[in-house]
């Protein structure tokens, strides 16, 4: 038997089928829902694993002895084998399970950050990054004494990457970069950062909560040190995601917050902790949110992921071509679909981006107005807002149509 | 259904004054200025008012957002001039009762071209936007009596 195991023919209808969420009205229309990159819809597979584990197996984790606290440990801790598995982690226990992306990225501040930053060091970042990937880091450099410094971006809002060199110095302790940028869609070159980092001894945190929901990720193959992403942008419940990191870091990492579960042994001024992971899993975890994470692993590798690429490619090539081909609409970010992922972000005459989802919420369609929690990147486009549609392995060219049809609704009451 | 309260929503008066806000600029000689924001979707409003004796001389503002943020802080301030302290309070309170579905209040012709904006207490995620600037009217009148 071949390894290579053909998937089948894509069949984005039926695939839609699977999510219940989408199959609704909303004000009298039938839903677009362009949210995904804010969060996508749960298919069943997800949903019924959720509800099941709450049915069947709900204990809380390890140290039972009875029966159902087995099945709860089992469930929870293949979920992570799964995840680990998926993401190319050598074990499983390089994976953290954490609230999401924005908690992992503050652990990682917290942990490794407080040990390894100290006074006058430096810590680089790009304009483009989430609020997540900048704020627990300006926390930490406060604390510390250290210097955030960023790589800007070119008018395509894609990175400039010739200034790489000259920002990274033998002071660099880390650097933070996001994979697919949540505001423009932009893919980044992660792998040629890495390497240009690594090479000054700065570790990398890649922030992957876009990249993820779009593409194959292989931490072995980005080299990265940190990788952070949450399972709801990727057809997963909320309140789930994981911090990827290599052993050796994760080994050396104090602990992030301290309780149940994250010890060895407890003596009245002092305790030793467990090993990772549970050493930074302190407290009653979210076991339902890692059964569900699993099952939305289960989900888009079913679906495959070059399935997904190529669909969406096609997509966002559609989405692309029916907005340039409106009058007054201004597309951010790379011109070039191959340097985009999953987002378009653009403004349409001098109709305000919330009046522009108004609008389109009116028309059943979904999409989000405003920073886009990435208010360096708004500043960077010398704007306050723009609006984002944001696209799934669900979508279709008819909700890209549904779309244009209501910029057409908003250009005739903003008569542009 | 949903198209009739897109009309009722964005009215040509409503587009009219967002596109030309009036009393838009710095006051110099103001007594007091609030500023007011939207960290949620970047609506912005400096109120500047020159208030002597109880009552509102002049009033301006600077700022930027959307079509109903920016419109209702215009309308509000073509009202505002010559104004006792109690009267504009007396509008504010009428304003956010007809934000909150009050149909009576929206016949009031003391509200002038804000009854225009009738229409915003049916998408209640933008409500807050109508009332972003009579919040800054709010802070200003009770930080002028307080001063």
């Amino acid at each position: 038997m071949s390894t290579l195991t053909a998937h089948p023919a894509f069949d984005v209808e039926a695939l839609r089928r699977a999510f219940p969420a989408l199959n609704q009205e909303v004000n009298g229309k039938p839903l677009a829902y362009l949210d995904n990159a804010a969060t996508s819809q749960k298919p069943e597979a997800v949903l019924d694993v959720v509800e099941r584990y709450y049915r069947l197996d709900n204990a809380n984790v390890h140290r039972g002895i009875h029966e159902l606290s087995r099945r709860a440990t089992v469930a929870y801790e293949d979920a992570r084998a799964r995840v680990a598995d998926w993401l190319g982690a050598s074990e499983a226990s390089e994976v953290i399970w954490t609230r999401g992306t924005t908690e992992a990225i503050n652990l990682v501040a917290a942990s490794w950050g407080m040990d390894q930053v100290g006074e006058g060091d430096e810590i680089l970042l790009t304009t483009m990054e989430h609020h997540s990937n900048i704020v627990p880091w300006q926390l930490l450099a406060q604390r510390k004494g250290a210097t955030l410094k960023y790589l800007e971006m070119d008018e395509e809002g894609r990175l400039r990457l010739e200034d790489l060199e000259e920002l990274l110095t033998p002071r660099t302790r880390l650097v933070g970069v996001t994979h697919i940028s949540n505001a423009l869609g932009t893919v980044n070159p992660v792998k040629t950062i890495v390497e240009a980092a690594q090479a000054r001894g700065a570790r990398v945190l890649v922030d992957g909560a876009q990249a993820v929901p779009h593409r194959k990720v292989d931490v072995g193959e980005l080299g990265c040190d940190f990788y952070v992403f949450s399972s709801h942008k990727m057809c997963g419940p909320t309140g789930i995601g994981a911090l990827w990191a290599r052993k050796e870091i994760l080994e050396e990492m104090s602990p992030y917050q301290g309780g149940g579960e994250m010890i060895s042994v407890v003596e009245r001024d002092h305790s030793t902790w467990a090993k990772i992971p549970h050493k930074f899993e302190a407290g009653t975890p979210n076991i339902a949110g890692a059964v569900g994470a699993a099952a939305a692993v289960d989900f888009m590798e079913g679906a495959g992921y070059e399935n997904i690429r190529k669909h969406e490619t096609d997509l966002l090539a559609y989405a692309l071509e029916k907005m340039r081909a409106l009058p007054d609409v201004t597309i951010y970010g790379p011109e070039d679909p191959r340097e985009r992922s999953g987002a378009i972000s653009f403004g349409l005459g001098d109709a305000h981006p919330h009046d522009i989802a108004t609008i389109l919420d009116s028309e059943g369609v979904a999409i989000r107005a405003g920073h886009h929690c990435a208010q360096l990147v708004m500043r960077h486009l010398g704007l306050s807002a723009t609006t984002r549609a944001s696209f799934a392995l669900y979508n279709t060219p008819d909700d890209v149509d549904r779309l244009v049809d209501g910029l057409r609704v908003v250009q005739g009451i903003f008569g542009s | 259904m949903t198209d009739l309260n897109l009309n009722s929503l964005y009215q040509q008066l409503i587009l009219d004054h967002y596109r030309k806000p009036r009393n838009k600029g710095e006051l110099p000689d103001k007594t007091v200025e609030i500023h007011m924001a939207n960290p949620v979707c970047g609506d912005e409003i400096r109120l500047q008012l020159r208030i002597e004796d109880d009552e509102i001389i002049e009033a301006k503002h600077v700022g930027q957002g959307c079509s109903i943020s920016q419109a209702s802080v215009s309308m509000m301030t073509n009202l505002l001039k010559g104004t006792k302290l109690s009267e504009a309070e007396e509008l504010a309170g009428k304003f956010t009762d007809m934000m909150h579905g009050d149909e009576d209040v929206a016949r009031d012709k003391q509200l002038g071209d804000l009854r225009a904006l009738q229409g915003v207490s049916k998408f209640p995620v933008r409500i807050k936007c109508a009332l972003l600037a009579f919040d800054a009217l709010q802070e200003a009148i009770k930080e002028t009596r307080e001063s």
